[in-house]
């Protein structure tokens, strides 16, 4: 199947400085805010300072006479501009439960770029304006007089679920997106006969993904050929052309999206938004370049939040603490409306409920509810973060109630060592894994038996500092996706992913990715992988993406997808080219293509190494084309669409350690220790990077971060100095370390990182916390366990003694 | 409109601007020194950080006619002659940076608390850049870039990283 084993290595495996760096730190990289055109307008976007409220009036009768306004626009106004709602590519239609086949029709909420009738949260765009410069569209949004009618806003899930709540959508009668579950084994029968069963509720906070750069659209048009060029800062311009182009109704060649540098999405950028629907309309409408750029805090609330979910986990076991079944129902925040991949978020961890444990018995239930809130969508990790603190803060609860230590717990349960793809609890295949390894590596460079020494001693000591530890053994789904497993759970997309390669005249090579960077290094990883499969050097490539002009089609970035579904294509695109290579050179050397061999980079004769083409000498045969063997058309280049056959599971152990003042409820983290698994590694620097972006996030959520709202619907963590991002004063250093069990899924056996810290933190630091507080008996504290919750949770578990 | 004259990045500018432009407006789009991020309204983030007279700036906190007379670095006026800045090199050889979004502001904070303190602890790094935040690196290697840099200050070899 492949050739890799063979070929020279001189670049993969290595941490190589990055290609995209000099631009970036001399400040030449064009981010989308960079980019303008003469004559450009700006929009402003009037959004609802109200959760729910009918939209009675717009009066732009003030704004229209504000200097430099060039036009106001209504919901009305705008009406006709759309031939379609905003796109969700996976609306959940309910599966009864135990799983059978579904026959109900998905509710699919209408959602237009800017409200017809209604506003459905504080955010809602209700009207537009474009003016002749930033400033002036500021001022225009300002005096368009709204007349709204206030109604009641339903904000929590479960208020979202009772009885008589107000309705969010009234055509659907209730607030239920909808039901899924899928069964294995004998559930019922499990739970019932176990002799300990674990019952614990987790929270899982609301979040706001705030990548550095807001989101932003440039758009230009060539009225006479209908061309429409839409820029954006999106991690995907490929499901955008694709899907924008149906709501707006215009032919899809015709439109081209690029995404120029992007400053980060954690998943805020997978989506098409109202946003880049209305500039299209009003390029279109005044034929003139258009631009908006989001504020901060117009990002708090118009673009989406992550998370917002409430689980009931359930772990069955025997008395010595063996796992015989997992079980979890969760009711998952849609906010406002779907948007393009919401309702399926919960299924990106159905399948990861009993984490790398075995069990005989496996339930998932999930319900999406909708609610007067800024709409919730995929942020960093999506589903597989809610799978992993709900597994790994039961199995605490278990050995707790069975007495077992924390590590011991997790070692007798994991599954064992596997290197092809193996059935799970839960009913998929996991492509391979060898869980204890990497764990007692974890173990050793956390110094888990002295750091529980030490714990001893401050236990004994009664001092009021205390330390705990916090395990997480995660498990997660990356490689999204095979595209007939997206087709069953009814996703509205393939899962595959394109990679051409072009081999110059000159020797030189580029490469065009379907996938979409924005921060993940894939111009030096790629370029890594096509080095060293060609036989040149790594600054001889050049790798082009994010412009769907110039590539065949791509899915784009997210999911920790890129390298195990784009990079693997790329891998299979450089086989097609060795493939053609041999012809020809086999028809230059005169020799049968069996008596070459592909080694040192070059095609060598067996025996004869002196007698060997390189790629770049056979590009420019192909490319003179002045004597190619039969049937051999000109030209060296290469495109492979690849479709995963399964997806891939990285694992890892995180652990934590934080010292809790039991006096003042202040945590610190004294030790944080990473050891993932991502299968093989192109890049150990980028690859340790993502893991301490990721670790820095899951601090995040499970100390810091959470999107309050009040009862009216207003958030108020309304901007950057009210939700509390951690700085580098908060956060601290990281030790990690890897072990590789490559994947069965892919021949790079790549398997995905851009999401593992993401997942494995919140349960091992808020196990940490707890695990400090096991003595005084607390046993919960909700995301994000702020100073002043710890303090509550010992006052509450003193119960009001000193 | 009121007329200012800033040197830029060495370069003498005289500009009429509105007395409400924000020094980073200032930079972005009357001088389009576009290397200079905007990342928030609430000069919380530090995307905008620009060394006014040789001291690190939020340049959204300050406004361009307060700049009247003054001296502004951005990042582009660091790095020179294809040569990157010691403090730009060492945050490319200590993958410091991911996105690159916060990257300008982060090394002109870096380069600002250097001047200030060429002794620095890794507490006293993390400290110095509570004002500028980062969504992808964890931090991690922005503080091992900024001490590799410190070191070398220190030494004498005006080089980054280099470890």
């Amino acid at each position: 199947m492949t050739q890799t084993a063979e070929r020279a290595q001189r670049y993969v495996g290595g941490g190589v400085p990055r290609k995209e760096d000099p631009a970036l730190v001399t400040g030449q990289a064009k981010f989308i805010d960079d980019i303008s055109f003469p004559g450009m307008l700006w929009v402003g976007v009037v959004r609802s300072p109200l959760a729910h409220a009918r939209v009675k009036s717009v009066d732009a009768t003030r704004a229209e006479q504000v200097p430099g306004v060039v036009a106001v626009y209504s919901g009305a106004d705008l009406a006709d501009d759309w031939a379609g709602g905003l796109p969700c590519a996976w609306p959940l239609a309910n599966r009864s439960f135990p799983a059978e086949p579904t026959t109900a029709d998905p509710r699919l909420p209408d959602h237009w770029p800017v409200v017809k009738d209604k506003a459905r949260f504080a955010g809602d765009p209700v009207a537009v304006v474009v003016a002749d410069s930033r400033a002036h569209a500021k001022d225009g949004v300002e005096a368009v007089d709204v007349d709204y009618e206030p109604l009641d806003p339903v904000l929590d899930i479960e208020a979202a679920l009772a009885d008589g709540a107000p309705l969010v959508h009234e055509e659907f009668g209730d607030n239920e997106g909808y039901t899924w579950g899928l069964e294995n084994g004998e559930v019922e029968r499990v739970f019932s006969e176990a002799p300990i069963v674990v019952k614990e509720r987790y929270y899982h906070p609301r979040l706001i993904p705030n990548a550095i750069e807001p989101r932003g659209v440039v758009v230009t048009t060539e009225p006479a050929k209908g061309d429409v060029t839409l820029y954006s800062a999106t991690q995907i311009p490929h499901i955008m052309r694709t899907t924008l182009s149906l709501t707006l109704g215009m032919p899809e060649q015709k439109l081209r999206v690029i995404a120029p540098t992007v400053g980060g999405g954690f998943g805020s950028k997978l989506n098409v938004y109202a946003e880049e629907a209305i500039c299209v309309a009003v390029a279109r409408r005044h034929d003139a370049p258009v631009k908006w750029v989001e504020e901060r805090s117009e990002n708090y609330v118009a673009t989406i939040h992550g998370r917002g979910v409430i689980q009931d986990m359930e772990i069955a076991a025997t008395e010595e603490g063996k796992t015989l079944g997992f079980r979890v129902k969760l009711y998952a925040d849609m906010g406002a409306y779907y948007q393009l991949v919401a309702p399926g978020i919960p299924l990106l961890g159905a399948w990861l409920y009993h984490g790398v444990y075995d069990a005989e018995a496996y339930s998932f239930q999930a319900t999406g509810v909708f609610t007067n809130r800024t709409p919730i969508d995929a942020y960093r990790g999506a589903g597989r973060p809610e799978a992993t603190y709900a597994v790994e803060r039961a199995m605490d609860a278990l050995a707790r109630r069975v007495g077992k230590d924390a590590a011991e717990i997790r070692r007798m349960n994991f599954l064992p060592p596997f290197a092809e793809a193996r059935p799970i609890p839960s009913g998929l295949q996991f492509d391979s894994g060898n869980y204890e390894p990497t764990f007692d590596k974890a173990l050793k460079l956390f110094g888990y038996d002295d750091m529980r020494r030490e714990q001893q001693a401050r236990r004994a000591s009664g001092d009021k500092k205390q330390i705990g530890i916090g395990i997480s053994t995660y498990i997660e789904m990356c490689g999204l996706a095979p595209s007939q497993v997206l087709g069953a759970l009814k996703y509205g997309a393939g899962g595959w992913d394109a990679a051409t390669v072009r081999c110059h005249p000159t020797g030189k090579v580029t490469v065009i990715t379907g996938t979409s960077p924005h921060g993940q290094g894939h111009v030096t990883s790629w370029s890594q992988i096509a080095a060293d499969a060609l036989g040149v050097a790594f600054e001889d490539v050049e790798v082009l993406h994010g412009d769907t002009s110039i590539s065949t089609y791509g899915m784009d970035t997210y999911g920790s997808r890129s390298v195990a579904v784009g990079g693997v294509a790329l891998h299979f695109a450089t086989e097609k080219i060795i493939a053609k290579a041999k012809k020809i050179a086999a028809h230059e050397l005169e020799v049968a293509e069996d008596d070459l061999e592909w080694s040192d980079g070059k095609l060598q004769v067996r025996g004869a190494p002196d007698r060997a083409k390189t790629i770049p000498e056979i590009a420019f045969t192909a490319w003179t084309a002045h004597g190619l063997p039969d049937g051999v058309e000109p030209g060296l280049e290469a495109t492979f669409v690849f479709d995963p056959p399964n997806f891939t599971f990285p694992a890892g152990a995180h652990l934590c350690a934080v010292e809790v003042d039991t006096e003042t409820g202040a945590t610190e983290i004294t030790k944080y220790v990473a050891v993932d698994d991502c299968g093989t590694v192109i890049n150990p620097t980028i690859v340790e990077g993502q893991v301490h972006g990721g670790i820095a996030q899951g601090i995040a959520e499970a100390m810091f971060e959470e999107a309050e709202y009040d009862d009216n619907g207003n958030l108020t963590t309304s901007h950057m100095g009210y939700y509390r991002i951690p700085s580098a004063a908060e956060i601290p250093s990281f030790t990690t370390d890897r072990t590789v069990t490559p994947s069965s899924t892919n021949p790079l056996g790549v398997k995905g990182v851009g999401e593992a810290g993401t997942i494995a933190a919140p349960p091992a630091v808020v196990g940490a916390v707890l695990d400090a507080l096991e003595p005084l008996g607390v046993t919960d504290i909700a995301m994000p366990a702020t100073p002043e919750r710890v303090w509550r949770a010992i006052q509450d578990a003193k119960g009001g003694r000193p | 409109m009121r007329r200012i004259s800033v040197t830029v990045n060495g370069v003498g500018r005289d500009a009429m601007v509105e007395p409400r432009q924000l020094l980073v407006y200032f930079l972005r789009e009357q001088l389009a020194l576009t290397g200079t991020k905007v990342g928030c309204d609430t000069s919380s983030c530090g995307a905008c950080t620009v060394l006014v007279d040789g001291s690190a700036v939020k340049s959204c906190t300050m406004l361009a006619v307060q700049a009247d007379g003054r001296e502004v670095t951005t990042i582009e006026g660091l790095s020179s002659d294809g040569e990157l800045h010691p403090m730009a090199r060492a945050f490319h050889e200590n993958h410091a940076l991911q996105c690159g979004f916060c990257t300008p502001g982060m090394i002109m904070a870096a380069v600002g608390l250097l001047e200030r303190n060429p002794d620095m602890s890794e507490e006293d790094i993390r400290l110095g850049l509570e004002g500028n935040l980062c969504r992808c690196t964890g931090y991690h290697n922005i503080v091992k870039a900024i001490a590799s840099a410190a070191r070398a200050s220190k030494a004498g070899v005006g080089a980054g990283g280099g470890e």
